[in-house]
């Protein structure tokens, strides 16, 4: 799959019996025994660590994982300079969804993305990442100014959903879910999106239309939680476990369903083993991707990601490509 | 999803071949031949029923006009879950439809218009890739030939089934919106009961002008989850047409009998010019 793979422990682990069994061999002792015993022991251990995390499920805790990085921390590494900027201008600031303007490498971007915290009373003070309407309008404020000044837009991903409350419903989260939505999806300069935890439906959703799409390694994207899913589909809750094996939401599963772009590799364990290790591949790609969608029209941009999010989908019937494609083409001319 | 046997919240039993036929609202006997000149309304209470979109087409089309586009469209299993196959086909059968929307065009009045209605039977109007395709392209039709796009929508939310491809439809039908927006062409949401979920989260919020039947259940998050999830005490109106019309998020509350005449009217009036 790629370097991350490869187990640094094993190596150390196997060196370690090379000296043993060299040590051994001099002070001429018979460790021999001893010391198939000691390596039949390593190896669940050895097994379980070289595939990183084997099942959906394992993802999905890691994913959830308290101790995993979050977009501010991600933000804070990348970037020479941030300013967090605040606020819907028309009801209040949320600070489940954050955003602010950054730079990397002299490039001015506008960031956007879930936070949870990372403690108790953070993620109770930033409703564990389930953002308000006014979170999802923050996001809308800041990326349609980003827009205004020619900035890119980079959005990080990573809640269990939008919150599921009263004052939610009340302020319209569907209506600002909505309205993100179709504004992203013709918004004149490049958007980046990275999963860097969970991916919980429309709330995810909600910020995660653009040009790319990718997924850290250990990451999930769902249309519902494995524990709605279980409840739901399956009728017992207590099955989200089964759920989340079923369901398909692995960054493997999909890349291969076309849905992302790339997987970004995590160090074995998880995130946060090595956030700075993880913060610099995102910024590689960051750099990489912006040098190249900058430097086109914006009614292209606009085009691409339009022709992208209009092809998804499986179902069986007719279906011209090449008429689909003169209709994109004819339409968005209409943008300018 | 959501069920909801609560009482201020209309139940979700269908018109079915019987004579005599029970509100499920306020319980009144109702003949069959009676509700039908009623528009399905209770005559009694005012209830809506829920309507196929068959229905819904003789109610608001001029008659024969209709013509229907897509039809062909039938849903694959794209995370090859077990039994989808079979629940699909299940819902063919019951409901007489491929999927949960039929699209296509007809008139008004003599005015041109693109039409989808989508069908609670089939699977609670749930959002797959057939129906987003089918909504994509009931609105790219409408931009391509500059004609008003109007969407009736009844829907329980993204249809998990499809995974995270049933997500995604809501990108798909928001961001043909944008190019529907983008060529000055006029979308009106009907939001008939229920409307909740992805499709509340993505082309229902983004009328032009969204109407509402009168007591339709409207919202994103259904008031089980949130009662469930949060604990938190909810008002007895949540989420009904009038909840939505209260906070700003439903330009009018309209009773079936005057929808048709309300559609041409907006038909006209977005056929005028201003000055």
């Amino acid at each position: 799959m790629n370097e991350q793979d490869k187990n640094p422990q094993k190596d150390q682990i196997d060196k370690l019996f090379g000296e043993l069994e060299q040590l051994a061999q001099q002070q001429q002792m018979d460790l021999g025994s001893d010391l198939s015993t000691l390596k039949a022991k390593m190896v669940p251990v050895l097994k379980n660590r070289e595939t990183t995390a084997c099942s959906p499920w394992d993802k999905v805790c890691l994913a959830r994982h308290v101790q995993r990085p979050g977009s501010l921390e991600y933000i804070n590494m990348m970037c020479d300079d941030f300013m967090e900027l605040h606020g819907d201008r028309c009801y209040g600031d949320d600070t489940a969804l954050i955003g602010g303007i950054g730079t990397i490498d002299g490039r001015a971007i506008t960031f956007i993305g879930n936070q949870k915290g990372s403690n108790l009373k953070e993620n109770i003070a930033r409703n564990h990442g389930m953002g308000h309407p006014e979170g999802y309008r923050k996001a809308l404020r800041l990326v349609q100014q980003a827009e205004k000044f020619n900035r890119p837009v980079v959005s990080f991903i990573d809640t269990s959903g939008a919150y599921p409350g009263l004052a939610s419903e009340e302020r319209g989260i569907g209506e600002a879910i909505a309205r993100n939505l179709k504004e992203f999806s013709v918004l004149k300069v490049p958007v980046l999106c990275f999963i860097i935890g969970e991916g919980g439906s429309g709330g995810a959703l909600g910020i995660g239309v653009g040009d790319k799409l990718y997924m850290l390694e250990n990451a999930v994207y769902s249309v519902i939680s494995p524990e709605g899913f279980a409840s739901i589909l399956l009728r017992d809750s207590s099955k989200a476990e089964e759920a989340a094996n079923t369901m398909k939401i692995t960054a493997e599963d999909l890349k291969e369903f076309g849905i992302i772009h790339d997987i970004i590799p995590e160090p074995v364990g998880g995130a946060h083993k090595d956030p700075q290790l993880v913060a610099s591949h995102i910024k590689k790609i960051i750099t990489r991707d912006l040098d190249i969608l900058c430097s086109k029209p914006a009614d292209r941009l606009v085009r691409y990601r339009i022709k992208k999010i209009r092809g998804i989908g499986h179902f069986n019937g007719a279906q011209s490509w090449w008429d689909q494609l003169l209709n994109i083409f004819q339409l968005t001319r209409a943008l300018k | 999803m959501r069920d909801s046997k609560k009482e201020h919240y209309a139940s979700f039993d269908d018109v079915d071949t019987k004579k005599i036929v029970t509100c499920p609202s306020c319980s009144s006997s109702i003949h069959r031949k009676r509700l039908e000149d009623e528009l399905y309304v209770c005559p009694e209470c005012g209830y809506h029923f829920k309507l196929t979109p068959a229905e819904r087409i003789a109610q608001i089309a001029d008659q024969n006009t209709f013509e229907e586009f897509a039809a062909d469209l039938t849903s694959r299993n794209p995370i090859a879950l077990k039994g989808y196959e079979a629940k699909v086909s299940q819902n063919q059968r019951d409901s007489d439809l491929k999927d949960a929307v039929v699209v296509g065009t007809c008139t008004i009045d003599g005015q041109e218009t693109v039409m989808g209605i989508m069908s609670f039977q089939f699977m609670g109007g749930s959002m797959g890739s057939v129906v987003g395709e089918k909504i994509t392209q009931a609105l790219l039709q409408g931009a391509d030939t500059n004609t008003p796009v109007i969407l009736f929508t009844a829907s329980g939310g993204a249809r998990m089934q499809e995974g995270i491809f049933s997500l995604m439809q809501m990108a798909k039908t928001a961001s043909a919106a944008a190019l529907l927006e983008a060529t000055a062409t006029p979308l009106f949401i009907v939001l008939t009961h229920p409307t909740t979920g992805g499709v509340t989260a993505s082309f229902a919020m983004l009328g032009d002008v969204i109407i509402a039947e009168p007591r339709a259940l409207i919202g994103f998050a259904g008031p089980r989850v949130i009662e469930g999830t949060i604990g938190q005490q909810l008002p007895k109106d949540f989420q009904t047409a009038e909840f939505q019309q209260k906070r700003g998020f439903v330009d009018a509350i309209v009773h079936r009998k005057e929808l048709r005449r309300t559609l041409s009217f907006l038909l006209s009036a977005h056929a005028k010019r201003g000055r």
